[in-house]
């Protein structure tokens, strides 16, 4: 049977076509500079991991018509508490790791709580959220903390892993073989268990049911207050093993730390084709929107020339055009009706 | 017990109970401290300009203040908030100082352009980006938190272009006035009040508030009525934008530079917290603005006696979001709800045992 | 119970705040029949659907179902599907995003060993679902895909497939076109066949004498009676819904009609339509004449109004005012020309809830006069003054918010919006509704006040009675379109028999 293109299918197919041109554009141009090689490719998701965690999280949440801003905050206040728990408190790697994730599901929770139950705009929730975490984070210490003694995080985030394929000779004739690093497996193992669980269980389905009509969930006998607790917790807790990764990254935290983060979250939602109304979206969309998100800055970095906030210029382009877009879908819609 | 009620159920009784709250925390501080009780209160003159911890406040506190106006308005309108505020207001920053000094230079001690051309690009370019937002939101009808998270993202960068990625400083009095002083009286106040008049006057003598409240609390019976909602929402956002506009420039002058990524910072949030603060439902609708006003200069109180309590600027956030949750929360339909049942249940049991 | 009676309701009862919604009703639906329940705005049949179904508790009265012990009460619709009671709406209660097959068994997934959503059991058994009742549609495609009709027969579908005795159908077809109202019919039937109750909620005289076995009329909140369809023709069943009973209202109306000349004609309507609400029609209304509108609820009496005030969009024909060719493209425009309207749906397209009297009263007349120039609060307050005097309007005061006053006054509110802009043309659109019977008298009063100083009226009511009273014309509607005028002869029974239709009329 063929199957006809709805409106939503079209978004993901315009997002996956961009990255493709986009990326097409980039090894024309950048050629010499060596946007060709596979490490390229593989340093977008290195550099992006942590967000690949987030944005995933954010997708759910979105599903449910909600939206979550504390992410960024989120993931300053797991990156200190690791770093300062390493350096100062000098305590088990894994422990902290374990410890940051509870805190990602309580915090969860009491946003959850306040939206589902409570009735407020998740924007605000979410809001205070970013600020309380914020605000932590300078409590727990004010700071820039590098993690240089914790032995098996050190490791952990210099670790590569090499890729079998794509190796090439450079011009000093050393040969270099592609690699990815701890957090992309990290990453790519959440975006397929959220994959999973987005397709295969009674809560994923349920996450679409609440963000389609809340009245016709709630009336077909889903629980909709509980699914969207669930949804803040999911957010919060993937979120905290993308702050892991973000840790593993960068090997430090600061106050300032994935300032904005939150942003590139909600538009690597939206350019993926997840509906900021709730209800239609896909991590696999989310994936691509990241890989939008790292492809933009990777081009104005290899051009070296622009500023970097071109790269924020251009995510906001696009993700005011994919608004847009959604906007006259929905409009269209309306109107055939 | 019915006398309570009165009072609480008061327009203005929960902005002026956080104001006097704060005050009061603010004398037992002083008390505690050793100081002169009402310490907070005392205005001295000090080289010929007005000197306290209430001037600093006041002074403070006009960018959001002049933020609160906008977006009392556009919360009412359109029961959503705008959160490119802080954004806008570095984006108008960075605007006007490119104009008064040149594109690229990095400092001037004199004007490149007059000073009047500046001041206008910024506010000018604060109001476009209102009219951004409320094209997406009245038009489009797009959520209006999402409109604004374009900008929110963007205006900061667009700023830093505009001033090549440098920190532009215009060393020059006529532009450091408008932070400084004005006589014996900090140039902000002054803006500050001036706005928040000339908003009283327009909602005193137009019928801008009519419509904007009864466009937010229903936008069908409004347009029977023969109000077109959709420019009266893009209306409500182009005057925040403007608001902006002129906050960002205060905000500028203050340091007589233009630093994209410090200016206007989390002031979204002290701008949202004021309308919450000033008893404004944040679903829209009925609004005070002297609420809102009352509000921002609560909030700032609350940052400048966090401050003097010795809590650094990193950490004050913890408890300005405590204090949005414990608003928001009060206001929720649930926990009201909550409240009026266990009431009840208390005059139930009063009832019984009186039987 | 009998045999073959599936739900039994008797003496139901219940009351809003001050009104008697429900007075000792009984209702019984039998095995295999399609029921319709019939009656005019405020009958009750919402109300005693939403008893049935668990979302209004009422306070006396029984409900049996068959097969379950005792009387049934219901806590939510959710419980009522539980005992086998499923309602279909207008508005489709499914998810537009997800699949056919998902909106079937959301909330009763079938699952694989893994405790996973087992999607091929799904879609297969869903496919078998519709074959079973002769659809044969792409069950993997997103609802929202589908025409407003199919996603009705989805949503029955999914209620028989969850084991329903009684299937209630809400005003089912108000927003189908003919072919797919028939395809609806054809399901109906063949669940009829197989046994289940099905009660018919509509509007549409054509449709219950098409399909149904049986009817039940409400009115006022009281049974009329129970009538198997071949023992009550159609003006029996109109006379049923809308009372003979006379009030004792003196006539208020002199007897001579007036005659209008050209030169009078204030408004002149040709071809106007809007898509899906009413189709084109030709009205003319002169200076001090009061045409009627009537016809069923849902007719399109409502919304033939709508379309010449401009609050929905015209889109054929044209419209002249006072012989000058119009465009209206917003309600300010038919404002500005004049016209006022007031909507039937008080709470949603009237009121605005969270501001005071005086500020509603003044909000027409300020929308016309633009943003600058604002009436001073001693005009505010003598006009708020004036209405509040005038129409007895009961408030503490003219700042108190009209959230707070009871619904004839809230209404008399926004007569009094409209009275304040001083309209040449006036639509009122059920102006009298939940209203006391004294101040129905003061509105019919002023109604012919208005024409008498020269005004055009448009009047639209449930109660013949007094649209009788008070109109010189009447346009009578059906099923969305206008069908018919009746200028001379204005007797109960001629426009009875011309709202019904069918053989007696034709």
């Amino acid at each position: 049977m063929k199957k006809k293109i709805n409106s939503n299918t079209l978004l993901l197919l315009i997002t996956i076509a961009l990255f493709l041109v986009m990326y097409a554009a980039g090894c024309i141009i950048y050629k010499d500079k060596g946007f060709t090689h596979l490490q390229t490719f593989l340093n977008i998701f290195i550099n992006n991991s942590g967000l690949l965690c987030v944005a995933a999280g954010m997708t759910c949440v979105m599903l449910t018509g909600g939206i979550d801003i504390s992410v960024g905050a989120l993931i300053a206040m797991d990156c200190m508490f690791l770093s300062v728990g390493m350096e100062r408190w000098e305590m088990n790697a894994l422990v902290l790791c374990a410890l940051v994730l509870i805190i990602g599901i309580v915090f969860g929770l009491v946003q959850g709580f306040c939206v589902a139950y409570l009735n407020i705009q998740p924007f605000i929730v979410t809001m205070a959220g970013m600020f309380f975490a914020r605000g932590m984070t300078a409590v727990i210490c004010t700071d820039q903390v590098s993690i240089t003694k914790n032995e098996f995080f050190v490791k952990l985030a210099n670790a590569k892993i090499n890729i079998p394929f794509g190796a090439y000779t450079n011009r000093k004739g050393v040969l270099q073989i592609p690699f990815v690093r701890y957090p992309v497996m990290i990453a790519l193992i959440v975006i397929i268990v959220i994959f999973l669980m987005l397709r295969y269980t009674k809560f994923g389905r349920s996450l679409y049911a609440v963000g389609g009509s809340e009245t016709s969930a709630s009336m077909m006998g889903l629980d909709v207050k509980k699914t969207k607790l669930k949804a803040y917790m999911l957010s919060s807790f993937v979120c905290s093993i993308g702050g892991i990764c973000f840790c593993l990254n960068t090997m430090s935290g600061s106050v300032r730390q994935a300032l904005g983060l939150e942003m590139d979250a909600i538009s690597s939602a939206v350019i993926g084709g997840t509906l900021l109304t709730g209800g239609v979206g896909n991590v696999i969309g989310t994936l691509f929107g990241v890989m939008i998100n790292g492809t933009i800055s990777t081009l104005v970095k290899t051009n070296g020339k622009l500023l970097s906030s071109w790269s924020n210029i251009a995510v906001a382009a696009l993700l005011c055009f994919f608004i847009v877009l959604q906007s006259v879908f929905a409009k269209l819609k309306d109107r055939n009706k | 017990m019915n006398k309570m009620k009165k009072i609480t159920s008061m327009p203005l009784f929960l902005p002026i109970f956080c104001m006097l709250l704060v005050m009061a925390a603010n004398i037992v501080y002083d008390i505690s401290c050793g100081n002169f009780a009402l310490n907070f209160f005392s205005i001295s003159v000090r080289n010929g300009v007005l000197y306290g911890r209430l001037i600093d406040i006041l002074n403070r506190g006009s960018e959001i203040a002049i933020l609160a106006i906008g977006m009392t308005l556009v919360v009412s309108a359109s029961a959503g908030t705008d959160i490119s505020v802080g954004s806008v207001m570095a984006l108008s920053a960075s605007m006007c100082c490119m104009i008064l000094a040149g594109y690229g230079n990095a400092s001037v001690n004199e004007l490149a352009n007059p000073l009047l051309l500046g001041v206008l690009g910024g506010i000018l370019i604060g109001c476009v980006c209102g009219a951004f937002n409320g094209f997406l939101v009245a038009y489009l009808s797009v959520q209006p938190m999402v409109a604004t998270l374009i900008l929110f993202s963007a205006a900061r960068a667009i700023g830093l272009l505009l001033c090549n990625n440098l920190i532009v400083y215009v060393r020059v009095d006529s532009f450091k006035m408008f932070g400084g002083y004005l006589g014996f009286l900090p140039t902000p106040i002054v803006i500050a009040a001036v706005c928040i008049v000339i908003a009283m006057i327009v909602l005193k003598k137009t019928a801008l508030g009519l419509y904007v409240q009864s466009v937010g609390i229903n936008k069908k019976a409004s347009r029977i009525a023969g109000l077109n909602s959709a420019r009266f929402i893009f209306l409500c956002y182009v005057v925040c934008g403007l608001c902006a506009g002129i906050a960002g420039i205060v905000g500028a002058s203050r340091i007589s530079s233009a630093d994209s990524n410090n200016i206007g910072l989390n002031y979204e949030l002290d701008a949202i917290l004021s309308v919450a603060l000033g008893g404004n439902s944040l679903g829209g609708g009925k609004f005070r603005l002297a609420g809102s006003i009352i509000g921002a200069y609560t909030i700032q109180a609350i940052t400048t006696t966090l401050y003097a309590l010795g809590v650094s600027s990193d950490v004050a956030p913890v408890y300005k979001a405590i204090i949005v949750i414990i608003i928001v929360t009060v206001q929720a339909p649930p926990f009201k709800a909550y409240l009026a049942r266990r009431s009840a249940k208390k005059a139930l049991a009063k009832g019984g045992a009186a039987a | 119970m009998e045999n073959n009676v599936v739900l039994t309701m008797r003496g139901i009862t219940m009351t809003f705040p001050g009104v008697r919604a429900l007075d000792n009703v009984d209702f019984t639906l039998r095995k295999g029949e399609i029921h319709a329940l019939m009656g005019e705005n405020g009958a009750g049949k919402s109300t005693l659907i939403k008893c049935l179904t668990g979302i209004n508790a009422f306070e006396a009265g029984e409900i049996h179902v068959e097969g379950i012990q005792g009387p049934v009460v219901n806590h939510s619709t959710l419980d009522a599907q539980k005992k086998g009671i499923s309602t279909v709406y207008q508005e489709v209660n499914l998810c537009p995003n997800l699949s056919v097959a998902e909106n079937l068994f959301i909330g009763r997934e079938p699952k694989t060993k893994f405790g996973t959503i087992d999607w091929k059991a799904m879609v297969k058994r869903s496919k078998e679902i519709m074959a079973g009742l002769d659809m044969n549609i792409d069950v993997t495609q997103n609802l929202e895909e589908y025409s407003l009709a199919l996603q009705q027969m989805i949503a029955i579908a999914r209620a028989v497939d969850m084991d329903c005795k009684v299937l209630i159908l809400d005003e089912p077809t108000s927003s189908l076109d003919d072919n797919e109202v028939e395809k609806l019919f054809g399901l109906m039937r063949s669940l009829r066949d197989k046994g289940v109750g099905i009660i018919f909620v509509t509007h549409f005289l054509e449709q219950v004498y098409a399909v149904c076995d049986r009817i039940t009329v409400l009115r006022n909140g009281q049974l009329v009676g129970e009538y198997p369809i071949a023992e009550l023709p159609r003006v029996k069943l109109v006379a049923a819904m809308m009372g003979k009973d006379f009030d004792d209202l003196a006539s208020i109306k002199s007897d001579e009609s007036p005659v209008f000349s050209d030169e009078d004609l204030l408004i002149d309507a040709k071809g106007m339509s809007h898509r899906g609400t009413i189709k084109p029609f030709d009205l003319e209304i002169h200076k001090g004449e009061v045409v009627g509108l009537t016809g069923l609820l849902g007719s399109g009496r409502s919304e033939l109004a709508r379309v010449i005030y401009g609050a929905d969009k015209n889109q054929t024909g044209t419209l002249k005012v006072k012989g000058k060719e119009v465009k209206i493209n917003n309600p300010i425009d038919a404002m500005n020309l004049g016209m006022g309207l007031l909507p039937d749906d008080r709470k949603a397209e009237g009121i605005i809830a969270d501001l005071s009297v005086r500020e509603n009263i003044i909000l027409a007349l300020q929308a016309k006069r633009g943003i600058f120039s604002l009436l001073s609060m001693k005009e505010q307050n003598a006009l708020a003054d004036k209405f509040i005097d005038m129409l007895q309007i009961k408030t503490a005061s003219r700042e108190t918010l009209i959230r707070q006053l009871s619904g004839g006054n809230q209404q008399k509110v926004i007569l009094g919006r409209w009275l304040a802009t001083n309209p040449e043309f006036l639509i009122l659109d059920e102006p009298t509704r939940g209203i006391d019977i004294g101040t129905k008298t003061e509105i019919q009063k002023l109604v012919l006040q208005l024409a008498k100083e020269g005004k055009g009226v448009i009047f639209i009511s449930s109660e013949i009675e007094e649209m009788l009273r008070t109109c010189s014309k009447m346009a009578v509607l059906r099923d969305g379109a206008k069908v018919g005028e009746i200028t001379e002869n204005l007797t109960q029974e001629t426009v009875m028999k011309a709202i019904a239709g069918g053989d007696q009329n034709e």
